[in-house]
């Protein structure tokens, strides 16, 4: 298992299988009458939020604090960093305290690399979403979701719709799907996909409604009005009108296809309401899941004996 | 189950493999063990059998198959994992997590354990812990298969299917169908 986990790319088929197999086996601890495991205990993850959340915070908090390990909640909002202190001084000031695991959210892309790779903490940091680069734990949780209804993802057909550009889920999703041997469609206007994306793993397409008949899921993505420097279509009607999902597109998905957005949802923009809350829409699942499978990752992570540097396949690729 | 995996007590490869029980003592050994359960039990209408991953479960489910035929009715067997109130581990780098699967209700009911064997006693440690979560059982019995000694804990079996006595130097291996290749339990190692 690796040490950090910073990219969805760093996980090979067995580590994710993995982290979702163990996931499986947690989620039945929400169901106890004591939701606790004392696995943890004694460890203190800190959850370092350069940047607003409120699914991911919580999730990470409550799925710490069922494995028993003390949380320290950080927010940029109200602490020195609003001083100008910079990364490095509020990381050695976790390490003093003695952080086993940095749970980091940044506005930049790579903040979490720089935190895991200059030693300036010794323990595990898990990237929880950083600028418009990758959030790992959201795309294992999708992942999860759609194995719990579709079975083995292998060769299933996966549609990514939205603001592919901005959006950090979708980079991992694409990665972590790809590894476990799924198809993705990446669906956007031509002015919301990044540049390079001929090279990712992926099929790409303009037009919503030629790929909705063959997905087995599709996920909606936020369309990120407050990373939008620019103009990047005419107006949220015409952008609804062509990539949001409505009624009619949704009836047009096979019979058991699964509709998905990581949340939160501007609803009447990428999904109408009545599809977000209809019987397909599995987003409420997702928070669930979440919270299992942050515990499977902080438990893989921490639960085990420190394990040498050498054996770092993050090291090893740089 | 700490025994069987504990490979590295094996440390003299010369001596040969001495088999203990083979598939009919471990038949005989279960279907006895069935019905001292019933016998200390009065009837099965209270008991709710947990195996111990991996080999503990499918002893587990062998003696709820006996059961049901001697009460004629439905016993089916629990899984409890124990893998996250180990002690050990910070020791070894994270395992995975086995099936826990509890059947029925525990409360106020009659928990046997059941574990292929029976060695520092930690496991079973372990398995109260884990059942401490689930549920208030009215009493927890443990049974099984091989008892080979050396305890570290005050823990000792309410059903045990052969005590075999080992020095520490040697390792138990049992071997089921289910898992392995046939039904057996033999002592690897140590002085012949």
């Amino acid at each position: 298992m690796i040490k950090h986990l910073l990219s969805a790319g760093d996980l090979n088929r067995e580590d994710a299988v993995r982290i979702l197999d163990t996931a499986e086996e947690l989620l039945g601890v929400a169901s106890r009458p004591i939701k606790k495991l004392p696995t943890l205990r004694g460890r203190t993850v800190v959850n370092l939020f350069f940047e607003d959340s409120t699914r991911t915070r919580i999730s990470f908090e409550a799925a710490a604090k069922r494995l028993s390990a003390d949380v320290i909640n950080f927010s940029a909002k109200g602490s020195s960093v609003s001083k100008g202190e910079s990364l490095k001084d509020t990381a050695l000031t976790l390490q003093a305290m003695g952080a086993d695991a940095v749970v980091v959210r940044h506005h930049n892309s790579g903040a979490p690399h720089r935190l895991a790779h200059a030693k300036w903490t010794k323990g595990a940091v898990i990237n929880a979403g950083d600028g418009t680069h990758e959030h790992p734990t959201q795309a294992l949780l999708d992942a999860f979701t759609m194995r719990r209804h579709l079975g083995d993802l292998e060769g299933k057909n996966i549609t990514i719709v939205g603001d592919v550009l901005h959006s950090r889920v979708a980079r991992s999703n694409v990665l972590l799907l790809d590894t476990l041997g799924a198809n993705v469609t990446i669906v956007a206007p031509p002015t919301l996909l990044p540049v390079g994306v001929e090279k990712w793993p992926v099929e790409t397409s303009y037009d919503l409604d030629t790929s909705i008949e063959k997905a087995d899921a599709i996920m909606m993505l936020r369309v990120q009005s407050e990373r939008m420097k620019a103009s990047f279509f005419p107006s949220a009607r015409e952008y609804s009108r062509r990539y949001g999902l409505d009624t009619a597109r949704m009836n047009r998905l096979p019979d058991h296809a699964i509709v998905m957005h990581p949340g939160p949802m501007n609803r009447g923009m990428e999904i109408t309401a009545d599809v977000a809350d209809d019987a397909r829409s599995v987003i409420v699942e997702q928070v669930t899941n979440g919270v299992a499978v942050r515990m499977a990752v902080l438990y893989l992570l921490l639960g085990g004996a420190a394990q040498d540097e050498t054996f770092d396949p993050i090291e090893e690729t740089e | 189950m700490v025994a069987s995996d504990d490979a590295a007590r094996a440390d003299t490869p010369h001596v040969p493999d001495r088999t203990v029980l083979d598939d009919k003592d471990i038949s005989r050994a279960l279907t006895r063990i069935t019905h001292e359960i019933l016998e200390r039990n009065r009837d099965s209408t209270g008991i709710v059998l947990l195996g111990i991953p991996t080999r503990g479960v499918h002893l587990a489910r062998r003696i709820a198959k006996r059961m049901s035929e001697v009460e004629g009715r439905d016993m089916t067997a629990g899984a409890l994992d124990i893998t996250m109130y180990r002690d050990d581990l910070r020791l070894k780098p994270a395992r995975a997590l086995e099936h826990t699967e509890i059947p029925d209700d525990i409360d106020d009911k009659v928990v046997v354990l059941i574990d292929d064997v029976l060695f520092s006693g930690r496991t079973i440690r372990a398995a109260l812990d884990a059942l401490n979560e689930i549920g208030r059982p009215r009493a927890v019995q443990l049974a099984v298969l091989i008892d080979r000694g050396h305890r570290e804990l005050p823990i000792r079996a309410d059903f045990v299917g052969k005590n075999l006595p080992t020095s520490l130097s040697e390792n138990v291996k049992v071997k089921l169908t289910e898992t392995d290749d046939a039904d057996s339990v033999a002592i690897i190692g140590g002085a012949a």
